[in-house]
């Protein structure tokens, strides 16, 4: 009897709900707005389900133009422990304040205690449109 | 009459005799001062339990909802912020004194045999202190709430084998937290943990009775005491005193109320509750792949450590004088604990972030009605119109004016006072102000702050609104000046006017040179405005 209902209130906790998410992508910037070689922090429009809400809401990217078409969309939140960090120009790198977790351009990690370089949202160029997606792929 | 009522209820219940018992208890002759900790964390949970369900009367368990019910709480609700302040201290002050509760028992060796287990439910009760702390911390779901909480949860992600569960169970998503991490929090801190708290003080305190007090030494060569008066009196005196502090605190030291959980606020850097800052510090030691063991494998082992440790000193009672070891472990934790928190908070960077809850109508207006405001004072106005009271001239509070604006406009270049002081342009904002203006602006109108009005009429003045944006109203060729106190200090604002490339490179805004009292003015105005 315990196991009838235990099972099913495992179930119930831990399982990952069947939620099929679509990843469309969104235009984010023009590529005109995008210097090469410097990040910036470019907001989108994402839908987001949460549990039984379902909404459209900004999300952030800090995205680099590596060339002419090409271009990289990190997840703001450091890989550590999910704080937001930012760009520090002087030292050409990214900077998490909780930390103190550094990350090249690239989003390697050069200075602990993150593992994991950034994560990024998928990306795509067209008619040179940025167009990003709000499903975060780990590196 | 009396003493048969009391007769019939001790003959029925039985609850005199029990009361007799408890009070007239015989604890060591050694019994004192150090041992009124315990009372007090009862205490303190009480004073928790209560503050909480007022609390919970005034508030909607759901994200948004909750930020406004706690801003409605803070600023509405009647002794509400003090009730929050109460509850928010009441929160900490519970962990100081179930530490030193902690800390006593151990430096005194009162965990030894026959009493092992009262000290792992004391083990077990500082947990689940800790837990009401953690999950209590999103409740008002503000930006330290949610951040907070995120790294909570990735924390939690971490734990070997059973990480992921444990993410899921929390409702965390891997990056971000939502309404099903809200709710598992807030059924955690009002459903799962009191009743487990209740349960587990109840058995403590029965340990407690079942081995009695610990005694020292040589306390079986002398003869007991009763637990009443003497040791009542000092747990009494102990209990006021805590009380007292934390009313001061409740009183004196505001708790804030940020901005609502915005996950896009990059700006925001979380940081923990002092009594979590330590461990905030020590993860900063653990780099790569040994993250797990500063996040999760040290902190388990620390608590595995503490709930054995009356297995591990199976040693004689000695006298607390001559526990040596005890003393040196305990010193030694609080020089690390105290050492990592310092430099946690000396690395913790001044947030400019303002409280909401203090947030007033007419930091919300647009600097076109502020400065309306401004003409209407400027021209007396109120020495007929009387704000919120019938005079010569009618309320003009009551309801939006159904003049014509030709008429308005009439009306008040008619005022001598008025003819002066105020131009064609501005004589024309105050008439539409005065027919169209929100709730809002009639509380700024009653309320705002004479240097406030007089850093908007400057802001007008200046044309500031033809390039900004200010409470939705303006501009949108030069940056929204929303927040702008929280972005930058004084000296950058201040220096920015004079000379905007110098401090936004690139930036195509003229040089303005205010006069001292002009600066200081606009400059108190636009940091007065929220995100």
């Amino acid at each position: 009897m315990s196991m009838a209902l235990a099972a099913p209130a495992a179930a119930y906790l831990l399982v990952a709900n069947d939620s099929k998410r679509r990843d469309n992508l969104v235009e984010a910037a023009k590529l005109t707005q995008l210097k090469i070689g410097k990040p910036q922090e470019v907001s989108f429009e994402r839908t987001r389900v949460d549990g039984w809400r379902k909404f459209q809401e900004k999300a952030i990217a800090w995205v680099v133009r590596t060339g002419e078409n090409d271009v990289v969309a990190y997840s703001p939140q450091c890989t550590h422990l999910g704080c937001a960090y930012h760009w520090e120009e002087s030292g050409n790198q990214f900077v998490c304040p909780c930390h103190g977790s550094r990350f090249s351009i690239d989003g390697t990690v050069l200075e602990g205690p993150a593992s994991r370089p950034l994560d990024r949202y998928p990306v795509h160029v067209e008619n040179s449109k940025l167009l990003i997606g709000s499903e975060i792929q780990k590196a | 009459m009396f003493r048969r009522l009391r007769d019939w209820l001790e003959d029925r219940t039985g609850i005199e005799s029990a009361v007799q018992c408890f009070l007239y208890e015989e604890i060591p002759a050694s019994s004192g001062w150090h041992q009124v900790f315990g009372s007090v964390a009862l205490f303190a949970f009480l004073v928790q339990a209560a503050t909480g369900i007022l609390l919970a009367l005034n508030y909607e368990p759901a994200p948004v909802a909750a930020y406004d019910s706690v801003r409605y709480i803070m600023t509405q609700v009647t002794a509400g912020r003090l009730m929050r302040a109460l509850h928010h201290w009441g929160a900490s002050l519970m962990i100081v004194v179930v530490v030193l509760h902690m800390l006593q028992t151990f430096v005194w060796g009162a965990y030894k045999k026959p009493r092992e287990a009262t000290w792992i439910g004391g083990v077990l009760l500082l947990l689940l202190t800790l837990a009401f702390g953690l999950s209590g911390y999103l409740l008002p779901w503000d930006n330290r709430a949610y951040w907070g909480t995120v790294v909570t949860t990735q924390i939690s992600a971490l734990a070997p084998g059973a990480g992921p569960l444990l993410a899921r169970l929390l409702g965390s998503d891997g990056t971000s937290i939502g309404a099903i991490t809200f709710t598992r929090f807030y059924v955690a801190h009002v459903q799962l943990l009191p009743p487990l708290t209740v349960l587990l003080i109840a058995l403590h305190v029965y340990l407690v009775r079942r081995h009695g007090v610990a005694p020292a030494p040589k306390d079986e060569n002398k003869p007991k005491k009763p637990f009443y008066p003497e040791q009542v009196a000092k747990d009494t005196i102990a209990i006021f005193g805590w009380f007292a502090v934390l009313m001061g605190m409740a009183i004196l030291a505001r708790v804030p109320l940020g901005h609502m959980a915005d996950p896009t606020d990059l700006s925001y850097v979380p940081r923990p509750e002092w009594y979590f800052l330590f461990l905030f510090q020590f993860l900063k030691w653990f780099e790569g792949p040994l993250e797990v063991v500063g996040a999760v494998i040290l902190p388990t082992l620390a608590i595995l450590g503490l709930i054995l440790i009356p297995f591990i000193d199976r040693g004689k009672m000695k006298t607390v004088r001559r526990r040596w070891g005890a003393i040196g472990l305990a010193t030694l934790a609080a020089i690390f604990w105290g050492g990592l928190t310092a430099r946690a908070v000396a690395t913790t960077p001044e947030s400019r972030e303002m409280d909401m809850s203090l947030v007033k109508p007419w930091q919300q207006i647009s600097a076109g009605n502020m400065a309306s405001i401004g003409y209407f004072r400027k021209a007396q106005c109120g020495s007929c119109h009387l704000l919120g009271k019938s005079a010569a001239g009618p309320d003009l509070t009551l309801a939006p004016s159904s003049r014509p604006a030709e008429w308005l406009e009439e009306h008040i270049k008619s005022n001598p006072k008025a003819a002066g002081a105020l131009t064609d342009e501005q004589v024309k904002m105050l008439a539409v102000f005065v027919a169209s203006r929100s709730t809002q602006a009639v509380d700024a109108w009653q309320n705002a702050p004479q240097n406030a009005v007089e850093g908007a009429l400057i802001y007008q003045a200046n044309d500031c609104g033809s390039c900004h944006e200010l409470n939705g109203v303006g501009d949108e060729l030069g940056p929204a000046l929303n927040g702008a106190g929280e972005r930058h200090d004084r000296s950058w604002i201040e220096g920015h006017f004079a000379d905007p490339p110098k401090y936004s490179p690139g930036s195509i805004m003229p040089p303005f040179q205010f006069k001292p009292d002009e600066l200081r003015l606009i400059t108190d105005y636009i940091m007065a405005i929220p995100r």
